[in-house]
């Protein structure tokens, strides 16, 4: 059986026409001419970030503080509550109170363990604080901005009762999968039609997520309009990538192991780059934000929630028919299946790898926008959505589309409900314990086919 | 320019101190994986953080002796190598990169959440567990002392003492190792795993022997740390970490036995020179010919990202036109994916 990574292998070395490169380790004239075309491409990549770095103007520090929202379906955002933020040991530290936004945010003197409390009686009437009771311990972070969630009720007639949190958790399961199917979609191509193990794909969900930050909150645009440029920008990322970096690097001849090298400095240097313009805190989009869940008896979801359910599930499926009904799509699945046959029947193979990657960051950045829309927006939020990625496309079968969508969506669905037996800040980890266990099991995942696990 | 001058002498006691034997620990121990055996692993700050745990758990937690905790750490190292190398080792080289960079993600996720209070102090962090260590130290450990215009505690001249001991024993170990027949299969393993296969090798045991072997390693540097530090939070154990060790084993040479030494001493240099350097930049009214102040431009927060930056941009560039590094050899690092 052939598989595309080992073919790229096999077949790059001869590609270059100087005999001796990549071999004895004097590069031909060709080769260095590459060399000096990748150098300026990446020098003009750096500065062309360093340029944009400066736009949004100077990063600061924030201080570090907890802040949230009190709302409920019934009194809609609740303004006047008093708040209190004490250390562990009882000393207060802060004090705040709702404005009419039901907003509160109270700064702490630095990082670490904070006791935040509401106080119930300034709460309106019929309003109580959940089962959890009227005080968070909260742990914040340097720079943090640690939100603080009071499941507050509103005693409408049967609010609670009627749920079911296996429910509720199975479709925040669902919503969250289908965002990591979107990501992961483009990380499942790239890695069928090229071979590489892209570490930097996070970084261009990040990406989407921050653009459509800047856009919405700095420059006043409506979301909807802003996530548009933000996948319009996203897809322009890809293909920069490509053209820039990943196409010279397989002209070289560059072996797989050193291109996922690559790519995880790559991942490193644009993370720490978007830290530094962007800050270590964590922030909402400005709309959409105050929405009150809406109750469907088993289960409640915010409108946001279910748009972002709807967008994925038609983007998905647009990609899926995508893949299956036209030419492009077909090329696609002919050059991950065989890379060879595929070019000697007349597929422009490069094309169809750059296409792969403006698609695999558009939808990056989709799935980038949607995560900032339901869990905020932060520097590192791409690396940490990239393992459960990984965990996903690993699940469905590395290499294959459908095996990304059917795996992202169980990683999904096993984060959120593991979260019925486990504590919620380590929920990320039973989707890679998923991981590893799927490796022992059934290594070439759902989907995948055994000649491509070697 | 006395700014420079500063900087250039606290780059210098970089190349010496513990966090440099932090680095040349892990990255000697990447150098079994990677450089030898071209094992693709990405999660070698979990092997530390169980190193420096182990110590730090035993001894405050536990209340066992120093000892103990540095046994308890290799051996929880160990138990890690098996446990990511059983399912990864016979599949091809990615597998073993994501499991790894996973599972340290997910080991620190779960040593940093509320759940393991008990045992790990989460994000608060223990400390005051390195007293037994510094008590067998041949000089006054609170003492300070002067050697060749910079400053050293007696306790961290006691870490680094070790630590470089540790470090050259460490070397000498996989030197030894690397001309015996055992790594002579490693590296026909990495080279053709399919032919050390038709020779009659185990490259699977091979291939294990090596994890752990390098796990050990990581491990200990892991300890140095622990103990040069004096604290420990697994929010230090961040994956960019491992990270940085790679980066320092491709600048040194990959598959060379001093390679990641010099690659750690050099990578602190200049960490700690551009870090002292742009501070002093960014402190200074130092403005970019008259275009804008560089105070302006980035916080002194920044500075801590920027060798996050300057590292990743120095990997990608040496690993597409040097990857053999300071003194590797080209046709050694020629690796692929198998």
């Amino acid at each position: 059986m052939t598989h595309a990574p080992s073919r790229v292998r096999r077949e790059d070395p001869r590609r270059t026409s100087s005999p001796s490169a990549g071999q004895t380790g004097t590069s031909g004239h060709r080769s260095s001419r590459h060399r000096y075309t990748v150098l300026r491409l990446l020098l003009v990549t750096f500065f062309g970030l360093a340029i944009a770095a400066l736009t949004p103007g100077v990063a600061s520090a924030a201080g570090e503080q907890v802040r949230g929202t009190l709302t409920t379906g019934a009194t809609g955002p609740i303004a006047g509550v008093t708040i209190t933020v004490e250390t562990p040991d009882g000393q207060e530290v802060g004090e705040g109170e709702t404005d009419e936004r039901g907003r509160f945010s109270v700064p702490v003197p630095g990082p670490g363990e904070y006791v935040v409390t509401l106080d119930t009686d300034s709460l309106p009437e019929n309003v109580t604080v959940g089962g959890a009771g009227d005080t968070r311990t909260v742990t914040v972070e340097p720079n943090g901005r640690e939100p603080v969630n009071f499941g507050l009720s509103d005693g409408q007639r049967g609010s609670g009762s009627d749920r079911i949190l296996a429910v509720q958790l199975f479709v925040d399961g669902l919503r969250f999968g289908l965002l990591i199917a979107i990501s992961a979609v483009g990380l499942s191509l790239i890695f069928g039609t090229t071979g590489l193990t892209n570490f930097a794909h996070g970084e261009l969900v990040t990406i989407g997520a921050i653009v459509a930050f800047y856009l919405n909150v700095d420059a006043d645009i409506p979301l909807l309009g802003a996530a548009v440029i933000a996948v319009v920008i996203g897809g322009l990322v890809g293909a920069l990538n490509e053209l820039a970096l990943w196409r010279p690097l397989r002209r070289r001849g560059t072996g797989l192991v050193a291109a996922l090298v690559v790519s995880i400095g790559l991942s490193l240097a644009v993370r720490y780059l978007i830290q530094t313009v962007y800050g270590g805190r964590s922030n909402p989009y400005e709309d959409y934000q105050s929405q009150r869940a809406r109750d469907y008896g088993a289960f409640a979801l915010t409108d946001r929630d279910l748009y972002s359910i709807i967008i994925s599930l038609v983007v998905l499926v647009a990609v899926a028919l995508m893949l299956q009904r036209t030419r492009i799509g077909k090329a696609m699945r002919a050059v991950a299946d065989n890379r060879d046959l595929a070019a000697s029947s007349g597929i422009d193979v490069n094309r169809v790898i750059l296409i792969v990657w403006v698609m695999g960051g558009a939808l990056a950045a989709l799935g980038g926008v949607l995560l900032g829309l339901s869990d905020q927006i932060q520097w590192d939020m791409g690396f940490r959505l990239l393992l459960l990625m990984f965990a996903g496309v690993t699940l469905g079968g590395l290499g294959t589309a459908y095996g990304a969508l059917v795996g992202s969506i169980i990683v999904g669905v096993f984060v959120q409900m593991s979260t019925l037996v486990i504590r919620d800040d380590v929920k990320y980890v039973g989707g890679l314990l998923l991981l590893i266990l799927i490796l022992v099991v059934r290594p070439q995942g759902i989907l995948g086919s055994r000649s491509r696990v070697g | 320019m006395a700014d420079l001058l500063d900087a250039f002498t606290l780059g210098v006691r970089a190349m010496f101190a513990y966090q440099a034997v932090f680095f040349a620990l892990l990255a000697i121990g990447l150098n079994v994986h990677f450089g030898y055996t071209g094992l693709l692993n990405f999660g070698q700050i979990a092997f530390a953080m169980l190193g420096g745990f182990g110590i730090a758990i035993s001894v405050s937690k536990w209340d066992l002796p120093f000892w103990v905790g540095v046994l308890i750490g290799i051996a929880a190292a160990v138990l890690l190598a098996l446990l990511l190398g059983l399912p990864t080792l016979r599949l091809r080289a990615d597998y073993l990169a994501i499991v790894t960079i996973a599972s340290a993600e997910a080991l620190r996720l779960l040593f940093r959440s509320g759940g393991s209070t008990e045992l790990t102090n989460s994000t608060q962090g223990i400390s005051d567990f390195n007293g037994g260590f510094l008590s067998l130290a041949p000089w006054d450990v609170a003492k300070r002392y002067d050697i060749l215009g910079t400053r050293w505690s007696g306790g961290e001249l006691w870490v680094i003492t070790v630590g470089w001991s540790l470090v050259a024993l460490s070397c000498l170990l996989v030197w030894a190792l690397m001309r015996s027949p055992w790594g002579r299969v490693l590296r026909a393993v990495r080279e053709d795993e399919d032919a050390a296969r038709a020779l009659g090798k185990n490259v699977y045991a091979f291939k294990m022997q090596s994890l752990v072997l390098g796990g050990i390693f990581g491990a200990l540097g892991g300890m140095i740390y622990a103990v040069g530090t004096g604290s420990q939070n697994p929010d230090q154990y961040q994956n960019a970490n491992t990270f940085l060790a790679y980066g320092a084993l491709i600048l040194g040479g990959a598959a060379r036995v001093l390679g990641p030494v010099i690659g750690a001493m050099l990578l602190w240099f200049i960490i700690a020179f551009s870090d002292s350097a742009l501070a002093a930049l960014v402190s200074g009214d130092n403005s970019f010919f008259g275009l804008f102040e560089w105070g302006d431009l980035l916080s002194t927060t920044d500075i801590a990202y920027i060798r996050f930056i300057i590292i990743g941009l120095g990997l990608m560039l040496l690993m597409i036109f040097r990857p053999q590094g300071i003194l590797g050899d080209r046709r050694e690092v020629m690796l692929d994916a198998r």
